[in-house]
């Protein structure tokens, strides 16, 4: 029996916006599946973006959904979460709305270690706005404003994340739509501040430039580039070498924002 | 029982009111000269099982606010100039999203960093025009402690009835003056809760118009699902760009509020039956005002002061009766002349207006407008 979808999209709320062959409906149907497995209540879960393509992903799901402002995600759902821990909270959005205008909310969402997941869609770049660079775009690519070349350096967005203090660190890929449901769970289930960074693709205004003949070929190339960490550690560093690694990176424990706030309250005596 | 009172800053008295008004969040950035009311809120909103959060900034704070507003809980942020110009993009989402939250924003010199330990008055069109975009504003003016108190429950009534922020905007002079307060009992303040929701989760929409221009707002968390975006939006919350939609839902968005001018609107008349002179002011400027009417009285002047207490809506009415009646306004401010544009509007040449305008960092003194008097014709 094909999987049902349907019962998690908000009805009348398709066709999405997104190109065809963009990467973005494949990582919500893993969060989908990801809380069909973790049977979380629709009224019991909020879903929270910036703005972007991949922002747009909230609209279409069925359960409280806050489309927020361009880089502000992890500041509005801390309010959510601080005021609510009992929800779950879900926070989805592109590597431009993260990374670059919301990347001090980002590195202390990590910092504070408060119980939410974070999605980040990788796709290199500023897809709604029609392909500028974002601080993910490689090094010497092609983007609408960096027409000889990006001379930025990129962040490495796993060990950003690592280095401001997640807890629980994954990375999958678009082309590996079967993983992805099984690491959103797996973070949605770490108590803590977790990333999930999904390596994407958007056709339509980074593929192009940077001369993909085609969505097959954007996808055959995260195939190539992802190595499992299991595997890795099998690898030597020239068999490494440009590959990029994928699964859980980072899993440690430490103490979670709203429980440290709840002893803040006990010992201010608000719990009488 | 003898009521409870105590001798604070402006600053603490407004945190003591949000407590009143049943505020269980707040998230905030220090900022000079507003951090105090951040500081007691980090220690009391835990004694009552509330929540107090810091944030990286005032962006931050602002869209934590929001978060924490639209799961339900009355929410309070306080912030000062530079902080004010930050929080403006989100600002303008609580307008469009419909979110009740309360900004308190302590008037210092600007701009940029300016004079943060100055008083000034010069925040006021931020507070109405800062964000982008059509929207209503409402803005309280304290010219005491009490009334720090006092206007910050009456913010929160506002925000929660008209379902939008509010400000609260004391000049840096009347948040941190200690005075005598009392603390309001139980019941003599009028506290108003969000309107819940009457139908079940099911038929809910939040931007429903049928429920009259101020629909109710659902808190996530509640049992209620619902959509909440920062664009244009059909009454379900899904955004749209249709015309008649776009243009119908932003004339609501400001008729909820202009609408009800008359029940926002609050503001003081003081000696102003005979007056010639009115002498119309604000927060502490108002007290140099209050000072030097009555000189003027004493000398004979016929002169009055009409206190805003109600920015914004600014009173219109209020001041085109006044300009019919009397010679000339003087507007003292702690800025280069925004009150008066607004009194120039209303007055509409009927009346001569003049200005005291001080950005040095020291207020405005009750001589200055008692010789200004003197150039009403
Ligand atoms: C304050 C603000 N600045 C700029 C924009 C314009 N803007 C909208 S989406 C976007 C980039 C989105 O890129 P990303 O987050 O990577 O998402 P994608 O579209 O690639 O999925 C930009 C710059 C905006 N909406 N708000
Ligand atoms: S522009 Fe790019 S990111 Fe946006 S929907 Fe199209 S393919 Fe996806
Ligand atoms: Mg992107």
């Amino acid at each position: 029996m094909a999987y049902d979808y349907e019962s998690r999209i908000r009805p009348g709320k398709l066709p999405h916006i997104w190109c065809p062959g963009c990467g973005h409906g494949i990582v919500m149907k893993g969060l989908i599946r990801a809380m069909d497995t973790l049977s979380l209540k629709k009224e019991e879960t909020a879903i929270v973006s910036g703005i972007g393509c991949a922002s747009r992903l909230p609209g279409y799901m069925d359960c409280c959904t806050l489309h927020t402002a361009h880089g502000r995600a992890a500041a509005f759902a801390t309010g959510v979460k601080l005021a609510r821990p009992e929800m779950n909270v879900i926070l989805v959005g592109g590597d431009g709305d993260g990374t670059a205008i919301g990347g001090n909310h980002f590195i202390h969402a990590c910092r504070r270690n408060i119980d939410m997941t974070y999605i980040i869609m990788n796709n290199y770049i500023y897809g709604m706005t029609g392909g500028q660079f974002s601080p993910a775009t490689p090094t010497g690519h092609k983007a609408s404003t960096t027409p000889y070349g990006n001379p930025d350096p990129a962040f490495d967005i796993v060990k950003l994340a690592i280095g401001a203090g997640a807890t629980f660190v994954a990375r999958g890929t678009a082309y590996h739509a079967n993983q992805i449901d099984k690491l959103i769970a797996e973070a949605i289930q770490h108590k803590g501040f977790s990333v999930v960074e999904i390596l994407d693709d958007c056709p339509t205004t980074y593929g192009r430039r940077n001369k993909y003949k085609s969505v097959v070929e954007m996808m055959n190339r995260l195939k190539d580039v992802a190595v499992p960490v299991k595997a890795a550690e099998k690898m030597s560093a020239e068999q490494l070498e440009g590959k990029i690694l994928t699964g859980v990176l980072h899993k440690v424990e430490r103490p979670e924002y709203c429980d440290e706030y709840a002893k803040v309250i006990e010992r201010a005596g608000g719990n009488k | 029982m003898s009521k409870k009172v105590a001798f604070l800053q402006g600053n603490e008295a407004a945190a003591h009111g949000a407590l009143y008004a049943g505020c269980k969040f707040f998230a905030g950035y220090p900022i000079t000269p507003s951090t105090e009311v951040a500081e007691v809120m980090s220690a009391e909103l835990p004694k009552v099982g509330g929540k107090f959060i810091q944030m990286e900034d005032e962006i931050g704070a602002m869209a934590a606010l929001l978060g924490g507003a639209l799961a339900g809980k009355k929410a309070l942020t306080s912030t000062s100039g530079p902080g004010l110009s930050l929080k403006q993009e989100l600002i303008g989402y609580g307008c469009i999203a419909e979110i009740p939250c309360v900004v308190f924003n302590v008037m210092r010199g600007g701009p940029s960093t300016g004079m943060p330990t100055g008083p000034s008055q010069s925040d006021v069109m931020c507070a109405r025009w800062g964000t982008h975009g059509d929207h209503a504003a409402i803005a309280l003016m304290p010219a005491s402690v009490q009334e720090c108190y006092d206007m910050v429950v009456r913010a929160f009534n506002l925000a929660e009835t008209y379902r939008m922020p509010v400000f609260v905007m004391p000049d840096e002079i009347v948040a941190h003056m200690r005075e005598r307060i009392e603390f309001r009992e139980p019941g003599e303040l009028e506290v108003i809760d969000r309107a819940a929701p009457s139908v079940p989760p099911s038929e809910y929409k939040p931007y429903d118009t049928t429920f009259g221009d101020v629909p109710p707002l659902a808190a996530f968390g509640s049992g209620y699902k619902f959509h909440v975006t920062g664009l244009n939006k059909l009454p379900d919350g899904f955004p749209t760009t249709k015309a008649e939609y776009v243009q119908a839902e932003e004339e609501r968005q400001l008729r909820k509020v202009y609408a009800k001018v008359d029940d926002i609107v609050e503001f003081e008349e003081f000696q102003l039956d005979d007056a010639e002179i009115c002498v119309v002011a604000y927060g502490s400027t108002s007290r140099s005002a209050r000072y030097a009417v009555n000189e003027a009285r004493a000398q004979g002047i016929k002169a009055g002061m009409f206190r805003i207490k109600t920015f914004w809506p600014f009173p219109d009415k209020q001041i085109k009766a006044l300009a019919d009646k009397v010679k000339g306004f003087i507007v003292p401010e702690m800025n280069l002349g925004m009150c008066s544009i607004e009194v120039e509007r209303c007055a509409q040449g009927k009346a001569q207006i003049l200005g005291i305008n001080r950005v040095d960092g020291e207020p405005v003194n009750p001589e200055q407008i008692l010789e200004k008097m003197k150039e009403v014709k």
